[in-house]
């Protein structure tokens, strides 16, 4: 495979880099050292541009990749966890709460996925039942009221499917926090971190801004539930991720998605810390952005932006 | 010949539209429910509902705004069609797709919009066409369904949006999920112009659709025995691994669970919009 082929010729320049560099001595000019640095960095950028979409859907349900409550370590401080939705019960898939960006104070919300089996088990592998959306409802109305920006982490394969989660109105929530969202009247900045996993997904990602972590996905059904649809085979789903174009450049180029954020070489699971350094300007950027427009502006704004999405023909003859 | 075909149960998204088309041919049709044979005339004339046990077949788009309205309607948007935005390519090209349902079924996309008198009150009624690619949902969908929203807003007039719907349509990938978000925000400034919605879920009315606009009207109603949920069964069946109650998901159940106003029959169903109607504006 092309891609194997591509990874191991960069490792066998990095290698050549670090020989050279344990061979110091005035006979290689450093010139010649940093002139392969440059070779590696661009086969490396260009190696990472052209993963396909079943590669990042891979990396972006990597285990190791940084998390919601990571996030929230790495780039807020003061963060206090707010639990429960006032009606039912706490959704460990959701976590919720007020925190300081910056020094502003702000709202945190996101799915959490779990690492190990039992803490995948408690966090029920990130899918939220309907009182997970609830309680990110009531913690974005919070934030409504007292004027401070919501900071949104989405990582979920999707809404939780079960008995439990129908009962209890998974759809109603979902679509009330579609509707409320549309009109909070604060800033919302929405992160894609990992699995943008559907409906469960965008339930807490209708913002002004929607940004992209290099190799995270989004969709609008996972690829082996578009396979196991349309070739009853699961398996296929790599076919069916590039089909459905759910990479961060694919999702960029429709016009879905408003930036994409780079991840460090190699993908966001190897440095955590690293990752959190890119994302953090473009946070900043765009919460100065966001704040300094009147609220009816930014309302107008943000369903403008939801107004404009899908093409079509207006007026085609129907056969 | 067979001089009857059986109906097939409801099925969810997963199933390819050709399985899943009702089967027509033949001039008697064997209840589903109460497995009485049924003259196909009988049924048509009772607007698709059983004579003998009431059970409700699906209403296709056309004949539901014929149930409602008092008369003729005014389509709006009919000529909106999809780009195709992604190639999308299954077992056969999406653009193939389309064009067959186009071809079958006389209409662009899965829905019709338009403006008609029910009781003599004017209204803004969406219906949705099941034999469309499963009543799916994709940008025109989205847009139409938005449009019918902004002209409900604009000239002040009630909205009535029939769902029957697979959800999502996944030809248009993360567009089609998009529409979700747009459709709602239209709802949110419907809601704040103080502009009545009804939603009415019929059978089947899943996904997307049930995560938008299905659940967001001031009342949703549904008719009896109709299939309405996010997940689909099999989807449900598979992650819990154990068979699911009987009656789940049923628009009983959603009744009983608090998330439906009220189970109403077809026959009964322009009588109650107008009720409601009158209650809230009258
Ligand atoms: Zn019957």
């Amino acid at each position: 495979m092309d891609h194997k082929r591509r990874k191991r010729e960069i490792e066998q320049l990095e290698k050549k880099v670090e020989d050279l560099r344990r061979l110091a001595s005035p006979q290689i000019p450093e010139a010649e050292l940093e002139r392969v640095r440059a070779e590696i960095n661009f086969l490396k950028r260009d190696f990472h541009a052209h993963l396909d979409a079943w590669q990042r859907t891979q990396l972006a349900r990597h285990p190791q990749r940084p998390s919601t409550l990571d996030y929230i370590r790495l780039l807020f401080a003061d963060f206090t966890e707010i639990h429960g939705d006032r009606a039912f019960a706490d959704d460990p898939a959701m976590v919720t709460g007020m925190a300081r960006f910056h020094g502003r104070p702000v709202a945190v919300i996101g799915q959490q996925k779990g690492r190990d089996t039992k803490q995948k088990l408690a966090r029920n592998f990130g899918m939220s039942k309907p009182e997970g959306y609830r309680k990110a409802l009531r913690v974005m109305k919070i934030a409504g009221k007292f004027g401070r920006p919501i900071f949104t982490f989405v990582d979920t394969p999707g809404a939780y499917p079960g008995i439990d989660a129908e009962e209890r109105g998974q759809a109603e929530a979902i679509a009330r926090n579609l509707r409320e969202m549309a009109r909070l009247p604060v800033p919302i900045i929405v992160t894609i971190t990992g699995e943008g996993g559907s409906g469960g997904a965008l339930a807490i990602a209708v913002g002004d801004t929607v940004n992209m972590l290099e190799n995270s996905i989004y969709s609008v059904i996972s690829p082996e539930g578009c396979a196991s649809i349309i070739w009853r085979d699961a398996s296929k789903a790599e076919q069916a991720a590039a089909a459905l174009k759910i990479s961060a450049p694919d999702l960029l180029e429709l016009g879905l998605i408003d930036e994409i954020v780079p991840e460090p070489d190699g993908g966001a699971h190897l440095n955590h810390e690293a990752t959190a350094q890119l994302l953090d300007p473009v946070l900043e950027r765009w919460l100065k952005e966001l704040v300094r427009l009147p609220t009816p502006e930014l309302l107008d704004r943000r369903y403008e932006k939801y107004r404009r999405m899908g093409q079509f023909m207006e007026q085609a003859a129907i056969p | 010949m067979a001089w009857f075909k059986r109906e097939k149960k409801p099925i969810e998204q997963p199933t390819p539209p050709d399985e899943r088309r009702v089967r027509t041919e033949g001039l008697w049709i064997k209840c589903d429910s109460c497995r009485a044979i049924v003259w196909k005339k009988d049924l048509e004339n009772n607007w698709q509902v059983c004579p003998k046990c009431q059970h409700h077949f699906k209403l296709g788009a056309t004949r539901r705004l014929e149930l409602l309205f008092d008369g003729g309607w005014l389509e709006q948007d009919a000529h909106l069609t999809s780009t195709d935005p992604l190639g999308f390519v299954d077992t056969k090209p999406y653009v193939t797709r389309l064009k067959e349902a186009q071809k079958k079924l006389g209409m662009g996309d899965a829905i019709i919009t338009a403006e008609g008198f029910l009781n003599s009150r004017p209204l803004i009624c969406c219906s949705m066409e099941f034999g469309f690619i499963g009543g799916s949902m994709g940008a025109v969908v989205g847009e139409k369904v938005t449009r019918a929203i902004e002209l409900a807003m604009e000239k002040k007039l009630p909205l009535v949006i029939v769902s029957c719907s697979g959800g999502a349509r996944m030809m248009e990938g993360t567009i089609s999920l998009m529409q979700l978000a747009k459709v709602s925000a239209a709802l949110a400034r419907l809601d704040e112009a103080r502009v009545p919605y009804i939603s009415v879920l019929t059978d089947p009315t899943t996904g997307g659709v049930t995560a938008s606009y299905a659940m967001l009207g001031d009342l949703n109603i549904a008719e009896p025995g109709a299939l309405i949920g996010f997940a689909g069964p099999r989807v449900i069946e598979q992650t819990i691994r154990q068979k699911l109650p009987e009656g789940f998901q049923t628009a009983e159940f959603l009744l009983q669970h608090g998330f439906l106003d009220a189970v109403v029959p077809r026959k009964d169903l322009k009588t109650y919009i107008a009720n409601a109607l009158d209650l809230f504006l009258a």
